[in-house]
């Protein structure tokens, strides 16, 4: 049964570390795995744990996962450099509707670490113009040391299909907004859109709460509202129970959930 | 086919059967119970049917033979991963008719919900069952309301009687056997329960605004979250991933996942310090939905089998059958706020 066993993980090799700020470094590992853009997969290193990690990026042999050192598990993954394994299996649920967007208004919202999930879809549209009508991104950040992905953000800015607001919640930067997400949600011209156009919120369940509402305020309907949650995991194949949600399974269901049912999620 | 067969005959039934078969039953553990004096009923393996407890409902479920309370995945040495090896043998289970149907819950989890287990899947297997019949309630039961009195996907059958057991065959492998030992062959039917004391019934407008409900403050007070609920019960199934090392360079370490429960802390931690449902009423809140409501709403059918188990074990005396008799009264607390 190896060759199916769904929790068998797969040594791979780390190609690469990239510290993006103290806490959160990108790790680029090889592996074959068939992602779709805002799937995720289990990482591991025996004797210590497995977690949960979106994919934050894809190329031809390797996978990126971007990661917050906040845990047992991940602690350990930033002792690890270039050449070291890390055991990977997956990819698991389901990823953002891309076919979906494509040929519309995109607006992408994300707060902090959120731009993981969302990074490989953004630098889609952006390598490929013709994927949505334009590009929308707020980006907001703690601070300064919060800050991910600086050569992407920067090379972003520069598409004539993106708009780009970068900002940090409280502090001051040259060229950066200053004020949390939500903020700047009125400024989105969505009357220009017409009927045309989504909506994609991640990061913390308290920015993805309240940029929800402040959507719906400026007159979002729900069904254009698109988010990815983040719940404990021990198996991501709808066993373990840790990530259940009333009858939902963020393994299975999600991570990414229309607004239509993620609003209506309690834990 | 039915039978008859005298406790002797029966004996040599299981030794027959014990060739290739490791029999499990409900049995009497002297002085294991919770308190002094008193026993522990539950599952362990069993060479003759005087061993078998037919009276006694038993404290635990039969499920940590199917989903073993510590189970060994894969073993580790530096970059190469094996995985552990299943059974040898197959089982027969002694069980009630409540958890025969909660094997079925087991099922719907474990095989259904998402890819198929392996690890569950190679158990199973190798799994039969025999069905005890119930001639009469057990204290704080309610399989009746719950639909779980009666079985008849079980292998044998056994109802005790004067000195042997009245046995119904469905298992066409075993019949010879059965017929060459029986003392007669007769129609059998186990016993069912058709009445319990404790009758339930669940709203049939449940839904999910019954968590605004304030029917679950009181369990913020009484709940201790110890999580016996969810180890007694024969349909929880969550687990945890554990690694272990065990040499002294800590090159070679096992994944094992071993027994969760929601109602316990560190059940919803995410990265970084977060949790959900903190307190106790939200844990209640959460576990007693997935029984009555939210499984359902997946697979069918009611997760919880009325065994009662939670309430024989729970040391603040909670009832889990008192519980889902307030969903009424909830729903409508909450349906007319709106």
């Amino acid at each position: 049964m190896s060759n199916n066993n769904p929790l068998q993980p797969i040594p791979c090799e780390i190609l690469n570390v990239k510290k993006e700020s103290t806490h959160e470094w990108t790790f680029r590992v090889a592996s074959d795995a068939d992602v779709d853009h805002g799937q995720f997969m289990q990482l591991s290193i025996p004797k210590v744990g497995e977690v949960p990690i979106s994919v934050s990026g894809q190329g031809d042999g390797w996978l990126d996962f971007t990661i917050r050192s906040v845990g047992k598990v991940t602690n350990v993954i930033f002792e690890k450099e270039a050449g070291d394994t890390l055991f990977l299996r997956g990819p698991y649920g389901h990823g953002w509707p891309v076919d979906e967007f494509k040929g519309k208004h995109l607006v992408v919202i994300t707060g902090g670490t959120g731009l993981a999930p969302v990074r490989s879809m953004v630098n889609l549209c952006a390598d490929n113009p013709k994927t949505v009508k334009d590009l929308t991104l707020i980006s907001g950040f703690k601070n300064e040391d919060g800050i991910v992905f600086q050569n992407e953000l920067d090379k972003w800015k520069e598409h004539d299909h993106f708009s780009t607001t970068y900002a940090l919640d409280n502090d001051e930067k040259e060229g950066w907004s200053t004020g949390l997400v939500t903020t700047f949600v009125k400024d989105i011209p969505f009357d220009t859109f017409g009927d045309d156009y989504a909506v994609v919120v991640v990061g913390p369940p308290i920015m993805m709460k309240f940029t929800g509402l402040e959507l719906l305020k400026n007159g979002v309907p729900e069904e254009k509202i698109w988010m990815s949650f983040e719940r404990k995991m021990s198996c991501a194949i709808g066993k373990c129970g840790h990530c259940r949600i009333d009858e939902t399974y963020v393994c299975l269901d999600g991570p990414v959930f229309p607004y239509t049912k993620a609003r209506y999620l309690v834990d | 086919m039915g039978y008859y067969l005298t406790r002797k005959a029966m004996d040599s039934f299981l030794e027959r059967l014990r060739e290739d078969h490791i029999v499990y039953a409900p049995k009497r553990f002297d002085g294991g119970g919770r308190f002094s004096d008193t026993d522990c009923v539950r599952h362990g393996e069993i060479q003759t049917s005087d061993e078998i407890e037919t009276d006694e409902k038993s404290d635990f479920s039969f499920k940590e033979i199917l989903t073993p309370v510590s189970e060994t995945l894969f073993y580790f040495t530096e970059n190469e991963v094996r995985e552990s090896e299943g059974p040898q043998k197959a089982a027969l289970v002694f069980l009630r008719s409540c958890d025969l149907h909660a094997v079925r819950r087991l099922d719907e989890m474990y095989l259904n919900n998402g890819r198929p287990d392996p690890y569950y899947a190679r158990l199973r297997d190798k799994i039969r069952f025999a069905l005890i019949g119930c001639d009469q309630s057990c204290e704080n039961g309610f399989c009746v309301d719950m639909g779980t009195n009666r079985s008849d996907n079980y292998d044998i059958s056994i109802d005790p009687a004067d000195d042997g057991f009245y046995i119904d065959c469905r298992n066409l492998e075993w019949d010879g056997l059965l017929g060459s030992l029986a003392e007669k062959e007769l129609p059998v039917e186990p016993s069912f329960v058709t009445e319990n004391e404790v009758r339930v019934q669940i709203p049939e407008d449940l839904d999910a605004r019954v968590m605004n409900s304030s029917m679950w403050e009181e369990y913020e007070g009484r709940c201790i979250n110890c999580g016996r609920c969810n180890f007694v019960c024969p349909t929880c199934s969550c687990f945890s991933m554990q690694d272990l090392f065990y040499t002294e360079n800590g090159k070679a370490c096992e994944r094992r996942r071993v027994w969760s429960s929601c109602m316990v802390d560190g059940f919803a931690d995410v990265a970084g310090g977060g949790t959900y449902r903190r307190k106790n009423g939200e844990r209640m809140r959460f576990k007693t939905l997935h029984k009555v409501l939210d499984f359902k709403q997946r697979a069918g059918y009611q997760m919880c089998v009325g065994c009662g188990r939670c309430d024989d074990i729970c040391p603040e005396y909670i009832s889990f059958s008192g519980c889902i008799n307030k969903l009424g009264d909830a729903m409508q607390e909450v349906t007319h706020e709106d």
